[in-house]
């Protein structure tokens, strides 16, 4: 009878999911977005996923966007950033019924195929059936093996702030 | 035997492939066009166009010395003291079509292009093999006329050179170019010689770091259509990239920074030791 009452459950999904990288140094700040990530949950378990192409995060201008590709992410070697974990608290989240719950999500951030476990606090808004998900985290480049040349090191931050948003639909 | 092993690969092939795919997501969805690029460092392979073209309203200025012989010896610093140079600029109009001028202390010259990238070297939805782009200079000499005898014209002063750049990324590191080129002289040097001149130039890139390359560009003139003293333009250098710039630095035997000059003025010979040393500086702004 739970099941029927509480319309939690089921998989929700979108392809044009956002992820924006912002790097912020006294001399510039760098932004770049991505609408086209792949992401998922399972509003049961609370399993999520995501994966974002590379290439596909778009900076204001085109030279940064080649360097980014070219040189810091390889993104013809590794052309894939992926995150797989869990809401930890999905039973909280109610995806039936409109309102903002929040819940840790802990899980695999995988960068230039470098994993490491990532924990941030998202938020969850249900509104008419589309549950809208934010969070923003903290990585460091160097931790993904992404070098930073010494003449750029003053222009490009150690803590690249990530900034997920994210309109999920119920899949069918 | 093989065939079993086969089988055990392609299974174990699957299996490793299942392992990275994420299983609430649709990784097999409609294959996208995906456009190759860094084909080159920057728009130049070291004198001649590079198939590469700045972005929408970005502004490169470039910043091409070349320096005396190295058989100048220590008198010259081996080439050092005689430096000339030409200052000039690329600029975006579309992603794809670009305008620039420039200043060669050479023979005084003023030149400007037109570059149009019109094919994109692609995979996915769209397969192109290569990339594809035109550019047409003209070049306008100002230093005074050195055969005064002569009935001299405004016209004389000009020439022009068309190039139907095509390249191809082979690997992440290995890009080969061929420039198919036609420089037509309104004045030629000597008599009986033809105002129009048929070359082909070859370049290769390959790549040493993500930042840094080597970069070959041969200049091949077809026989019989200049003076016999002089030889194709050859030159060997290396880009390096550092955020903001691309430094080139090379040793070319070629003359002048302009197609015209590289191209159907170069005289000195490598095996002769006349190489000399360049630098070229590019430096993006965006507007």
């Amino acid at each position: 009878m739970v099941a029927f009452t509480n319309h939690s459950g089921g998989i929700f999904k979108t392809n044009t999911g956002n992820i924006n990288v912002f790097s912020h140094t006294a001399i510039e700040d760098i932004t770049a977005d991505n609408h086209k990530v792949k992401t998922a949950f399972d509003g049961t378990s609370g399993k999520l996923q995501f994966s974002a192409l590379i290439k596909d995060f778009e900076f204001p201008k085109a030279l940064m966007q080649e360097h980014f590709n070219e040189n810091y992410m390889e993104s013809t070697k590794f052309p894939k950033s992926t995150f797989n974990g869990m809401i930890e608290n999905i039973a909280a989240v109610n995806t039936g019924t409109d309102g903002t719950y929040t819940s840790n999500v802990t899980g695999k951030l995988t960068i230039k195929d470098v994993t490491k476990e990532v924990s941030a606090q998202g938020t969850f808004t249900v509104k008419n059936g589309v549950v809208n998900a934010k969070t923003t985290f903290v990585i460091n480049p160097e931790d993904y093996n992404i070098t930073i040349p010494k003449t750029v090191a003053s222009k490009i931050s150690k803590e690249i702030k990530i900034t997920v948003d994210a309109d999920y639909r119920h899949a069918h | 035997m093989l065939k079993s092993a086969l089988i055990l690969l392609a299974t174990f092939a699957m299996y490793i492939a299942s392992g990275q795919t994420m299983d609430l997501l649709d990784e097999e969805s409609t294959p996208t066009v995906v456009y190759t690029f860094a084909t080159f460092k920057t728009n130049r392979v070291v004198n001649g166009h590079s198939i590469e073209t700045v972005a929408k309203r970005e502004f490169d200025l470039k910043i091409a010395h070349r320096f005396g012989f190295l058989s100048g010896g220590p008198y010259d610093l081996f080439g050092l003291d005689r430096a000339t140079m030409r200052m000039g600029g690329d600029y975006g109009i579309t992603d794809n079509l670009n305008v620039g001028i420039g200043r060669s202390t050479e023979d005084k010259t003023y030149d400007g292009f037109v570059k149009y990238k019109f094919i994109k070297q692609s995979t996915g939805a769209k397969k192109m093999p290569i990339t594809a782009t035109w550019v047409s200079h003209m070049g306008i000499t100002t230093s005074k006329f050195t055969q005064i005898t002569r009935e001299n014209e405004f016209s004389h002063r000009v020439h022009y050179t068309h190039q139907l750049l095509i390249a191809r990324k082979f690997t992440e590191g290995l890009s080969v170019q061929l420039s198919p080129t036609l420089v037509h002289k309104n004045l030629v040097d000597s008599a009986g010689f033809s105002n129009d001149i048929l070359a082909l130039g070859i370049g290769l890139r390959q790549k040493l770091t993500t930042r840094t390359t080597l970069n070959l560009e041969y200049y091949y003139v077809l026989p019989d259509q200049l003076e016999s003293d002089k030889t194709n333009a050859l030159s060997v250098g290396f880009d390096i990239e550092t955020g903001g710039h691309v430094f080139q630095l090379f040793f070319t035997n070629s003359s002048g920074p302009f197609e015209k000059a590289f191209i159907t003025d170069t005289r000195a010979k490598w095996l002769d030791g006349d190489v000399r040393f360049g630098f070229n500086i590019a430096r993006t702004f965006n507007f």
